[in-house]
């Protein structure tokens, strides 16, 4: 699971390519322009290399810290069954963590370089795992809606450029499926179930709501364009077209079982989009930078853990050894 | 810290001095092949960061035999392995063009159906 990555204006800004040799850069653009992938060996442009880097490493950031939250519930969830499926799902997202900076090392960033990064707040992850799990009917929320976002991301992504982030990509979606599924059972499971167990769901459902909506990223209106991101297949969708797409799939689903959002303005009109209040971008600000009800918990949680397991770690290390950049 | 989360109250995270990494040493880096069924051919899937390949191989279980059917994993240091450069491709780009050695390069039904009604129209 994971949101989509944020262009600032500052990135927007950085985006040069007047110093790359043009007949390697009109070769480069070529090859993506005919749908060939690019793998890790081959020339690429410095931009492409960075924001590439910046985006998979989020994503990988945000597969780890998105088990936080989830993992919240394996302790307390309702029977074996769901606690199966609960454990087995977050092991994929720790699983799809290692996948994703698999990828982003062949772009020469060392991956214990990447966790140090995430541990001192220079890289960032997605804002939505900032948020608490307060009951069970979160887990079914975050299984149905949260993995359903990022589904609608990651299968537009993995239609990209890079090879290894593709391969990363389409391997997590097939094990996203099942991610779905069982979220949706559980949600199913609860809005047909009794008064107190609907009234968890729509309680969760109005708490979600929000950072749903500020998954995809700001409007396109307010984020900086990358048209080179775009030729560049770095960037495949803008956020209000992946935004649109989640609401059309997910909104009836939701809507069918009686259980309401907490949006009087929420509709589609008449050219298929849908509309919704100011989900309120000011907030989106705030929790990425640091702002947010977990942030603070779920980065102490990081560093708890690489401390209390640096023995291991030293333990296991041979100091001769040379870090290698893996081939694909 | 309270958290919601229970197991996360019983940390005791106020032991934690810097909670960094010591990014100036690192692990081995091994290439997984993973073989689906007996008879397959064993294919690359990824790779994992292990101190000694029984790690290694424990670690690549987890992450790349997690569902489905496998029948084996194997691992090799990524520095024992050696590619072509990427620059090199193409040393491979005539080879889709030799159709000689290609079994659809060899038609001769026309050749035959050519004779026999020659053959014919001689006898």
């Amino acid at each position: 699971m994971y949101g989509s990555t944020n262009i600032t204006e500052e990135d927007a800004r950085r985006m040069n390519v007047s110093d790359e040799e043009p007949e390697k850069l009109l070769a480069f653009e070529d090859r993506i322009a005919r749908g060939e992938k690019i793998e890790p060996g081959d020339w690429m442009p410095k931009e492409y290399r960075r924001q590439l880097l910046r985006m998979i490493e989020q994503h990988a950031h945000s597969e780890i810290v998105g088990a936080l939250p989830e993992g919240t519930w394996i302790t307390r969830a309702p029977n074996f069954r769901r606690k199966l499926a609960l454990i087995a799902k977050v092991q994929d997202e720790i699983g799809h963590g290692q996948l994703l900076y698999s990828a982003a090392e062949t772009l020469g960033k060392t991956r214990e370089q990447m966790l140090e990064d995430l541990l001192n707040g220079k890289s960032k992850y997605s804002n939505v795992f900032n948020y608490p799990a307060k009951t069970w009917a979160d887990i079914a929320v975050i299984g149905f809606l949260v993995d359903g976002a990022a589904i609608v991301n990651q299968v537009i992504n993995s239609k990209g450029s890079y090879g290894p982030y593709c391969r990363a990509l389409e391997r997590i979606c097939y094990e996203e499926s099942f991610h779905l599924k069982q979220g949706h059972d559980n949600v199913v499971y609860l809005a047909t179930g009794t008064k107190h167990q609907r009234a968890i769901l729509q309680d969760a459902i109005n708490r979600w709501y929000r950072p749903l909506l500020h998954f995809f990223g700001p409007p396109d209106k307010m984020s900086a364009h990358s048209e080179k991101l775009m030729k560049w297949k770095v960037k495949l969708a803008s956020n209000d077209d992946m935004r649109n797409q989640f609401l059309d799939q997910y909104v009836p689903k939701i809507l069918e079982l009686d259980i309401t959002f907490p949006d009087p303005n929420l509709r589609k009109n008449n050219d298929g989009i849908w509309e919704f209040s100011d989900p309120d971008w000011e907030e989106f600000k705030r929790v990425i930078n640091g702002g947010g009800p977990c942030n603070a918990e779920r980065l102490e949680v990081r560093r708890y853990a690489e401390e209390a397991g640096r023995w291991v770690r030293q333990a296991l290390l041979n100091p001769q050894e040379k870090y290698q950049v893996p081939l694909a | 810290m309270s958290s919601l989360d229970p197991r996360v109250n019983r940390l005791d995270t106020k032991k934690v001095k810097d909670g960094e990494l010591h990014t100036n040493s690192h692990l081995i880096t091994w290439e997984v092949f993973h073989q689906e069924k007996r008879g397959k051919q064993v294919t690359h899937c990824g790779i994992v960061h292990a101190s000694t390949p029984e790690i290694a191989l424990v670690l690549a279980k987890e992450q790349f035999a997690r569902r489905g059917k496998t029948t084996n994993l194997w691992v090799a240091k990524t520095t024992d392995i050696y590619t072509f450069s990427s620059e090199d491709e193409d040393i491979f780009e005539t080879t889709p063009e030799k159709t000689f050695r290609e079994p659809g390069a060899y038609k001769v039904r026309g050749r035959i159906e050519k004779f026999q009604k020659e053959n014919k129209a001689d006898v």
